[in-house]
């Protein structure tokens, strides 16, 4: 819609965290965007996520809400994002995912990993995969689970 | 040392297990007993009898013994006439108001044709683009013999205007149309986050609201002040409760300031409430707000008629707190929130069904829902005695630590100059956000155990069976909305989007009118939101995590 990209996200240390934890510098995974695509504005876990991850040691990029596939694959590519995770719990996960992913193919940046978390039925979630989503991730998942697969997946995925 | 500690500390109730937490779910902690001697509580002052001031033990004095609360799920998906089907499936199986979710695209103010709403059409409510959608999704429904809660906000006043027509074509006068809009923007910017204007324009619009059905829709609630969405947004107890009754106090402040009497729109203004799991925390909360609301609308606000006082509230069991593994247990989780509503004295209560954390619900899995309310209705003996759990040491304790909380965030929101400007602080977002993100981190060192999920996991669970929504839909209602914008009257619909713009550009007209003949004309949703969009922008938030 509106967003301009590089300065839309926020970004890390642009906010003062609270938490404890020693922040260690991830060793594979640098920058990861992450992103609520659709018109939902559910955007508890995504903010979750994106605070888990950073405190991992990755540099997130929020991107806010609302976002079109198209500002969700600009951000990526400007941000030379490792991976992108999309939140999404409207329901139009089948027809927004499959278009970042084309996006990305169109634009050269089909090393940019993407990980899905929603509400996502098990067989579309199969689906999504199939057409090169790396992991979904659905209600329960938690934060460190989810940041090891990024680090797994992305280290695999460079070699790929 | 009192009494009171010396046979907790002599008695050994303090020793307690080690690597769990004793504190409520929003983290208020909890001493291992309760008596006479932890709590203040003056009765007349304090509590009262149910139906008196400060209504802390209920707004009416008989209760449910003289009327059970309404029973209303919330439903909708697809077209207007699946949704339709669903309204008087639901009305078959005895349920008593009808309460209706309306899909992304109509929430934000997008026609199903246009590009922002591709792969969102009827996915998560039903798709209303005109006066036509609406009058298919009445259709049979006598609107004089019902009520209806309709869940939206910042377009609420289209949606308002179509209703309004729907009940004119059924010959039913808007002033005996009975229900309620959501309407609640304010909680959109702070949680929910489906806004379209910018917080002034969109607070004018709400006024526009209350003011318009004060004078012509006198048996609606034209707002329902909602602290529902903060909590599912990951907030604490405390946290919806202040937002909240916060939220409530501003648009009492800004009708005061339109030249409205408190006594004129009070008494319309309700309330909507999560219930979560922690019960009895859930139980104070609501009431703790009754308390709050009464003494400030009384002695803050000056009103004089004891139904401007009265904070009657729908509630909701927690969505969040739904699990997508195993989820036959979320049975269990419903009837115990939904208990807790019933005893915190709510007015109407829509339960979760338990496949909600997987896909919108079946229709087996709304009936179970339904089901359970009955069960407490009728079997559980609890309607049979008034706030049966009135002057528990504990509960009455819980209660005061809740309001005085909410006190403390309701001075630092003054401080940052009100509602509107610590939204635009980011305020309500970050306390909401370090709140989530700090439970989600209890649960991750098993501190606080969610069955199922951290703890007595099933490695081979089986799939249910889930409602799928056909993508042929989301067609058919594209199809519906081009056909209706072909055979109407086009002159018609630009001369009232004219006139929209052109009132919407002048603060001192109120907006009903306009939107009401618009609707007439069956001009779109998206087309009226587009001339407001045009004379007012869009609001666009910098995120906080």
């Amino acid at each position: 819609m509106n967003v301009r990209q590089g300065d839309a996200g926020g970004r890390v240390g642009a906010h003062p965290t609270t938490s404890a934890r020693v922040t260690v510098p991830s060793p594979v995974v640098r920058r990861i965007v992450v992103a609520k695509v659709g018109l939902d504005g559910h955007d508890r876990g995504a903010k979750i996520i994106a605070r888990a991850l950073r405190d991992a040691g990755m540099e997130v990029i929020y991107t806010g809400l609302h976002q079109t596939p198209e500002q969700i694959v600009v951000t990526a590519i400007q941000e030379d994002a490792d991976a992108v995770g999309i939140s999404i719990l409207s329901g139009a996960h089948m027809t927004l995912v499959p278009r970042i992913l084309e996006l990305l193919r169109e634009n050269g940046a089909e090393d940019v990993l993407v990980v899905v978390g929603g509400t996502i039925p098990t067989d579309d979630a199969e689906e999504l995969k199939k057409q090169g989503v790396a992991g979904v991730f659905g209600p329960g998942a938690s934060t460190t689970e989810i940041g090891a697969f990024l680090e797994r997946a992305v280290s695999a995925h460079r070699v790929g | 040392m009192s009494s009171h500690n010396q046979i907790v500390e002599t008695t050994g109730a303090g020793a307690q297990r080690t690597g769990v937490l004793f504190s409520t779910i929003s983290g208020v902690e909890n001493e291992p007993v309760y008596s006479p001697e932890s709590v203040e509580v003056e009765y007349g002052r304090d509590l009262g009898y149910p139906g008196a001031f400060p209504f802390t033990r209920g707004v009416y004095a008989s209760m449910y013994r003289g009327r059970l609360w309404t029973m209303r799920q919330f439903a909708g998906f697809g077209t207007a006439e699946e949704t339709n089907e669903r309204f008087r499936y639901l009305l078959g199986h005895g349920q008593t108001g009808l309460s209706a979710a309306f899909d992304m695209p109509t929430l934000m103010g997008y026609d199903s044709d246009h590009p922002r709403a591709l792969g969102e059409v009827g996915r998560e409510g039903v798709a209303v683009d005109s006066l036509a959608d609406m009058e298919t999704l009445f259709e049979g429904i006598p609107l004089g013999g019902v009520s209806t809660s309709m869940t939206i906000n910042s377009a609420a006043a289209m949606l308002l205007g179509f209703y309004a027509c729907v009940g004119e074509g059924q010959g039913v006068s808007v002033a005996r149309l009975r229900g309620t809009v959501q309407t609640d923007i304010l909680k959109e910017y702070i949680a929910q986050k489906e806004w379209i204007f910018p917080p002034e324009p969109s607070l004018r619009l709400v006024v526009d609201m209350i003011e318009w059905c004060v004078r012509e829709m006198p048996l609606m609630h034209p707002v329902s002040i909602s602290g529902y969405h903060i909590r599912e947004a990951g907030s604490t107890a405390v946290q919806e409760l202040a937002f909240t009754l916060a939220d409530g106090f501003a648009y009492v402040d800004a009708c005061v300031e339109r030249g409205l009497g408190v006594d004129e729109f009070a008494p319309r203004l309700s309330f909507f409430f999560n219930a979560h799991l922690d019960f009895f925390e859930e139980i104070a909360k609501y009431r703790a707000a009754r308390r709050i609301w009464a003494r400030e609308l009384r002695g803050r606000y000056g009103a004089k008629d004891p139904r401007s006082w009265l904070m009657r509230f729908h509630a909701q069991t927690a969505g969040v707190s739904l699990t997508a593994q195993q989820p036959e247990l979320n049975l269990v989780r419903t009837a115990i929130e939904a208990l807790a509503a019933v005893l915190g004295g709510t007015q109407s209560l829509h339960t979760n069904s338990f496949d909600e954390a997987l896909a919108l619900p079946s229709e087996h899995a709304v009936r179970l829902a339904l089901r359970t309310q009955q069960v407490i209705a009728h079997e559980t003996g609890v309607v049979n005695t008034i706030d049966p759990l009135g002057g528990s040491y504990y509960l009455e304790q819980l209660t005061n630590e809740l309001e005085r909380q909410a006190y403390d965030y309701f001075e630092r929101i003054a401080k940052l100059g009100g509602v509107v400007a610590a939204i635009k602080d980011n305020f309500f977002q970050r306390e909401i956000a370090e709140a989530s993100f700090r439970y989600q981190s209890e649960v991750e060192r098993e501190q606080r155990i969610v069955v199922g999920v951290n703890r007595y996991v099933q490695a081979d669970e089986q799939p249910v069976e889930i409602l799928r929504i056909d993508p042929a839909l989301e067609r058919k209602q594209v199809a519906r909305v081009q056909a209706l914008r072909a055979r109407r009257d086009s002159a018609a619909v630009e001369s009232a989007l004219a006139r929209l713009k052109e009132d919407a550009a002048h603060d001192d007209r109120n907006l009903m009118p306009p939107i009401l003949a618009a609707s007439r004309a069956y001009a779109t949703m998206g087309e009226m939101c587009d001339a407001l969009r045009e004379v007012w922008g869009v609001w666009r938030e910098t995120p906080v995590f």
